[in-house]
């Protein structure tokens, strides 16, 4: 199925979900070893250009997964789940969407607080809409930084969660987002 | 009587104090007809070109004897551009200036040599990245008299070359990017 049911979710949502996962831990990777190079390291150049490609990608999917998730229906939660359970998991989806689209913006300003635009891809390129002081643009770059930390620590806990309920309590939970869905 | 004396006395100390104390000049930051330019060179093929933005100093010039003159100037550091968002960034992190850290670069002259065909040599302490160094600087006097609009003004432009190690500016930029050269470009109005 393409779209949601109250049963689990629908093909979209579950590749938009691992997709943008793994583009996130491979962006928050690169970031970190990115900013450590040396000046003469092959990757010094090109590693930044896929980060900020890849990054703008990441937004898109974002935008494109919350009009999927406002326009879809979300999985009924098992019998099994107690309501804070519920509840927790709800705001922490509704968290990790808030963190990818500060972290995305962020990420935006740094690169074009002088007025010049990003390049996607080599194909065309993102305008800038604004120029940054100094001082903005350096703040932009720390919260990037602590930002991203959050949304991986929050992603390891989401995780944790999921993982919880597939080996300890053997629920259907994990199998939502999964093509591997009992009929 | 008394006032006459006076009169007479101030007088009389007028030529003296004009000739032995030199007229304080502001850099013209507020007209732009300043700058500190700075170049890198890049590989050993170009150079990476850039400027500070936000600076102000003054200079003391007595046309009667240049040897006294002086001159303080104040550079914000987050002030640095290169004309590219990442880079300039990266200057001002902890890899470069420090901007956090070390918010202002100081110059501060200590001597001023006059030589001929108004070239002249000035030197002073820098203090940049926390770390306060002799340079010396290349100074070709420009010009100096009244400006259109009543006030007067002094102007020179002036070279140096520093060494980014000896400023325990470590980030390694490969053999021929060691070092910062300067180009400076001062004009000054006298203060009313």
């Amino acid at each position: 199925m393409i779209r949601n049911s109250p049963s689990g979710y629908g093909a979209v949502a579950i590749v938009l979900h691992w997709l943008m996962a793994l583009l996130l831990i491979a962006l928050f990777a690169v970031g970190l070893y990115m900013t450590d190079l040396s000046y003469y390291d092959r990757l010094y150049h090109i590693l930044p250009w896929w980060h900020k490609s890849i990054g703008l990608f990441v937004f898109g999917l974002l935008l494109l997964r919350i009009v999927w998730r406002i326009s879809n229906p979300t999985p009924t939660p098992l019998p099994t789940h107690r309501p804070w359970e519920v509840t927790l998991a709800a705001l922490t989806h509704k968290l990790l969407y808030i963190l990818i689209f500060l972290i995305c913006l962020s990420g935006y300003f740094i690169s074009t607080s002088k007025g010049k635009g990003i390049e996607f891809f080599g194909w065309f390129e993102i305008p800038a809409l604004t120029t940054l002081s100094s001082d903005d643009t350096d703040l932009a770059g720390t919260l990037h930084f602590y930002l991203a930390w959050s949304l991986i620590l929050l992603a390891v806990m989401h995780a944790a969660a999921a993982l919880k309920h597939h080996f300890i309590d053997r629920d259907e939970t994990l199998n939502h987002i999964t093509f591997r869905k009992k009929p | 009587m008394k006032k006459m004396i006076a009169t007479a006395l101030l007088a009389s100390t007028l030529p003296f104090t004009s000739a032995s104390f030199a007229d304080e000049y502001t850099i013209d930051t507020k007209g732009a007809h300043a700058a500190i330019n700075f170049s890198v060179s890049h590989l050993g093929y170009g150079w990476v070109v850039g400027r500070f933005n936000e600076f102000g100093g003054t200079i003391n010039y007595d046309a009667a004897k240049p040897e006294a003159s002086s001159v303080e100037v104040t550079i914000k550091t987050s002030s640095v551009d290169s004309n590219h968002a990442d880079r300039d960034k990266h200057l001002r992190s902890a890899d470069f200036l420090d901007v956090e850290k070390f918010e202002e670069a100081t110059f501060k002259s200590t001597s001023f040599t006059m030589g001929e065909d108004k070239k002249a040599t000035l030197v002073g302490d820098l203090t940049l990245h926390g770390v306060t160094k002799p340079v010396t600087i290349d100074v070709t006097l420009s010009g100096a008299g009244k400006d259109p609009w009543g006030g007067e003004r002094v102007g020179f432009s002036g070279t140096t070359r520093i060494a980014m190690a000896d400023y325990g500016i470590s980030m390694d930029l490969g053999p021929t990017s060691t070092h910062v050269d300067f180009n400076l470009f001062i004009e000054a109005v006298k203060q009313k």
